[in-house]
């Protein structure tokens, strides 16, 4: 029991903290923090499957993200008939086309040994096919675009609930992640982490350039939610009832009819973005149990086993007959699909998907920083640091104005010093997760919920 | 004279822009190279050094030109940059003295000293933007070009003008330099000599008596002095931006690995690599085309191999690209 305590008193903390906000600013900011630490939570699973299970340093988490967001759009928005029709042909062959390049590459590889004629013919396969790609997708590209490009220009997606995209992103991230870890697995880890952030790099600037895509960087607005709007809510019947209900003593007070109902509409429209909120908090909270409980059994189970034992010796885990190479691209692609799901959920949580938003301060390094400062190795470590990390980031601001207000006040309002000070409040919070990191790594290095290994 | 044309098109905009970014690039990377083999992580808070040290030149800028010193012709920051490598070298020195000391005493795995590496940067990266903000600024003054396009036209009856921005040349005359003194201080005193061996094996090098406190500040030193002159260069040449000196780190990287991380020539190569190959397959070839072929084969596209969107990519693809087939960089790493 003793050894749960720790975890529960965080937690505990946490909560507290977070309800502290809701009476202190606002419900709705509180339920905002909290669904950003939701999210933050499933994004820090990922990045911990990786390095905490496995050792495998991932800096390209922010590109995972992306492609979970692009998944909301391609599933949610309808497809744009038009653009199909004018271009979708020519997009599909291009798609065969690659899929063709790829198998041809992997014959060239398994058939012929390895030579410099080797070399050449694959250079020369992917120059040719390249070439092709570009004279097929070169109009149809333009002709898409062209489809009215203040609202569409792209292909649309498949109209379908939005909520399957939080699947669909955990498959394209999955599928990118595949890739790069063919790729780049086998570099040594430093290399790894510059590597991957590259490439992470790369994902984003094809999201921000291929406007047939998802619209680039004139993003798309307005997606579908998976839960209801405030407006309709606000005319519900159920909904102005249970409001109603819930403010009765305060309600009761108020003996004008006319003056109710104005406190009674103002109460609703309060209620109907608190509800909304509340909405995405059951889902989010549902998606991280079900992602705790699976991570917790995989943790545990045989297979955990033999994760930290490639993590704490490869060499040894090698010559025991675990095959290392294909274990470390199987957690690679598993914790990516994690961070798809993420990013999925944060783009239908904020309804729009905008690729330029993407910056590796926000989506990598501050992943990194939660893992750290939370525990890696350990899933409830994980999540309570994407908690403490977010609610660190948001309230920074506040609480520099706070202090920075309380140093400064022996000083005139005019002081220009105190006034640059004020005007760069938004920065502290910088300030202080490096600070944060770098005590945590100093003095509690294995994070505020360290790793707890069970002997059975 | 079409061809002589052809030539003066690609140099305005490929060969000259190229060969100051490069520059900018090959500076740093000869930095982070350095840090990565002598203290032995990859240091990510290198951009923001940059950023750190360009903003002191640009507050000594200010300063000398509220006193009203200039040097004429020439920017009024080539005066401020030696106050604003002292005060990097300090703040480097102290970083190191209070955060990667520790690490380095109790021999982490360069893992955990890149991890370190991101809280400093982000520290660095809110320093900054405290005491400068986040907004571009040009703090450029003298003689902005040496030709205008419109002279060299005049000049020479062609038809394509050569515009040569004094910052470039600025850049290339301070790179030749300064990367100068450092291979001559690498190769030939005994404290660069030492520098190599430490770097080469390290336990060797102090069973010979190598004090490896002194080895590890004078690699600060130079890496702060880099850090400085190369953001110095780059702010002068297009504008200080905090954030596009972060986004600078990649680049970097790419031509410290390209080259062979470990390797200062190798990095100083690979920064033009990088650069060149960025402009090279970013640049729409039409106009060139259309001096050089006869009028029937007149190209009616850009001939643009990527768009100048993916000028970043072009340089991580190639990166990639080199780490698959010579994980040691096109010049053999670790041979400081």
């Amino acid at each position: 029991m003793r050894q749960y305590f720790n975890v529960f008193t965080a937690y505990i903390i946490m909560g507290l903290l977070i309800i502290l906000v809701g009476i202190l600013q606002s419900w709705g900011v509180a339920l905002a923090i909290l669904n950003l630490c939701l999210i933050s939570a499933v994004m820090t699973m990922g990045a911990n499957i990786q390095w905490g299970y496995a050792g495998l340093i991932n800096f390209g988490i922010m590109g995972y993200v992306a492609l979970g967001g692009l998944a909301a759009v391609l599933v949610s928005v309808p497809p744009v008939r038009e653009a199909w029709q004018v271009g979708g042909l020519n997009m599909i062959l291009c798609l065969f086309l690659i899929a063709f390049l790829i198998f041809a590459i992997r014959y060239i590889l398994k058939n012929f040994r390895k030579s410099n004629k080797r070399n050449i013919g694959i250079v020369l396969a992917i120059i040719i096919g390249l070439i092709f790609l570009r004279l097929i997708s070169g109009p149809a590209i333009e002709s898409i675009e062209a489809v009215s490009p203040a609202t569409t220009g792209f292909l649309g997606g498949l109209g379908l609930p939005i909520i399957f995209s939080w699947i669909v992103g955990a498959l394209f991230a999955a599928s990118i992640a595949y890739v790069i870890g063919k790729i780049a697995l086998g570099l040594r880890a430093d290399y790894l982490a510059i590597a991957t952030l590259l490439i992470s790099e790369i994902v984003i600037a094809v999201l921000k350039h291929e406007d047939w895509l998802a619209r680039g960087v004139k993003n798309v607005i307005g997606l579908k939610r998976p839960v209801p709007y405030e407006v309709n809510l606000q005319t519900t019947d159920w909904f102005i009832r249970l409001i109603e209900r819930l403010n009765t003593g305060s309600l009761s007070l108020i003996t004008e009819v006319s003056e109710k109902q104005a406190v009674l509409r103002q109460l609703v429209i309060e209620g109907s973005t608190v509800f909304v909120k509340l909405c995405y908090a059951g889902l989010f909270t549902i998606v991280v149990v079900i992602l705790l409980i699976l991570t917790q059994k995989a943790l545990y189970s045989p297979w955990g086993r033999m994760m930290r034992a490639i993590r704490d010796n490869e060499e040894a885990a090698n010559a025991m007959g675990k095959n290392v190479v294909k274990q470390h691209l199987y957690i690679f692609v598993l914790g990516s699909a994690v961070v798809g799901i993420a990013g999925a959920m944060l783009t239908t949580y904020d309804g729009l998907f905008t690729p330029g938003s993407y910056q590796p301060m926000r989506f990598t390094f501050l992943i990194w920083v939660m893992v750290i400062v939370g525990g890696s190795g350990n899933n409830f470590g994980a999540i309570l640091g994407g908690f403490a990390v977010w609610f660190v980031w948001i309230e920074a601001a506040p609480m520099a104005l706070f202090l920075i207000n309380i140093f400064t006040s022996g000083l005139e309002e005019t002081s220009q010093f105190k006034n640059h000070l004020i005007n760069s409040v938004p920065y502290f919070r910088y300030l202080i997760m490096g600070t944060g990191l770098l005590l945590i790594m100093r003095y509690r290095s294995k994070g505020i919920i360290p790793e707890k290994i069970k002997h059975a | 004279m079409d061809f002589v044309n052809a030539l003066v098109l690609l140099s305005n905009f490929v060969i000259v822009p190229a060969l100051s970014y490069g520059s900018q690039l090959a500076l740093g990377a000869i930095g982070v190279t350095l840090i990565y083999g002598i203290l032995r992580f990859a240091n990510f808070a290198y951009g923001d050094l940059m950023a750190f040290g360009t903003m002191f030149t640009i507050l000594f800028t200010w300063y000398f030109q509220s006193i009203g010193i200039s040097l004429g012709v020439l920017p009024t920051a080539l005066l401020a940059i030696p106050f604003a490598i002292v005060i990097a070298i300090l703040f480097s020195l102290l970083i190191d003295k209070f955060v990667f000391s520790y690490y380095r005493i109790k021999k982490s795995p360069p893992v955990t000293l890149a991890m370190v590496s991101i809280g400093v940067m982000f520290i660095i990266n809110a320093v900054v933007r405290i005491i400068i903000g986040p907004f571009d600024r040009r703090f450029f003054d003298g003689e902005r070009f040496i030709i205008r396009a419109n002279e060299f036209k005049e000049m020479t009856g062609l038809n394509e003008g050569l515009a040569i921005k004094s910052t470039q040349v600025l850049t290339l005359f301070v790179t030749i330099i300064v990367a100068s003194i450092l291979f001559w201080f690498l190769n030939k005193t005994r404290t660069g000599k030492s520098m190599r061996a430490y770097s080469d094996n390290e336990d060797l090098a102090l069973l010979s008596g190598i004090s490896p406190e002194r080895v590890v500040m004078i690699t600060w030193i130079i890496a702060a002095i880099l850090a400085t002159v190369a953001g110095t260069l780059y702010g002068l040449d297009k504008s200080f931006k905090p954030f596009t000196y972060f986004n600078n780190l990649l680049p970097i990287f790419a031509a410290a690995i390209v080259g062979g991380i470990g390797n200062p020539l190798g990095a100083f190569l690979g920064g033009y690599v990088i650069a060149f190959s960025e402009i090279f397959i970013t640049y729409a070839y039409k106009k060139f085309f259309a001096y050089l072929l006869p009028e029937s084969l007149e190209p009616n596209s850009l001939i643009q191999l990527l768009s100048t969107d993916y000028k970043f990519a072009v340089s991580f693809s190639i990166l990639v690209i080199v780490l698959l087939f010579r994980p040691s960089g096109i010049f053999k790493g670790r041979v400081l």
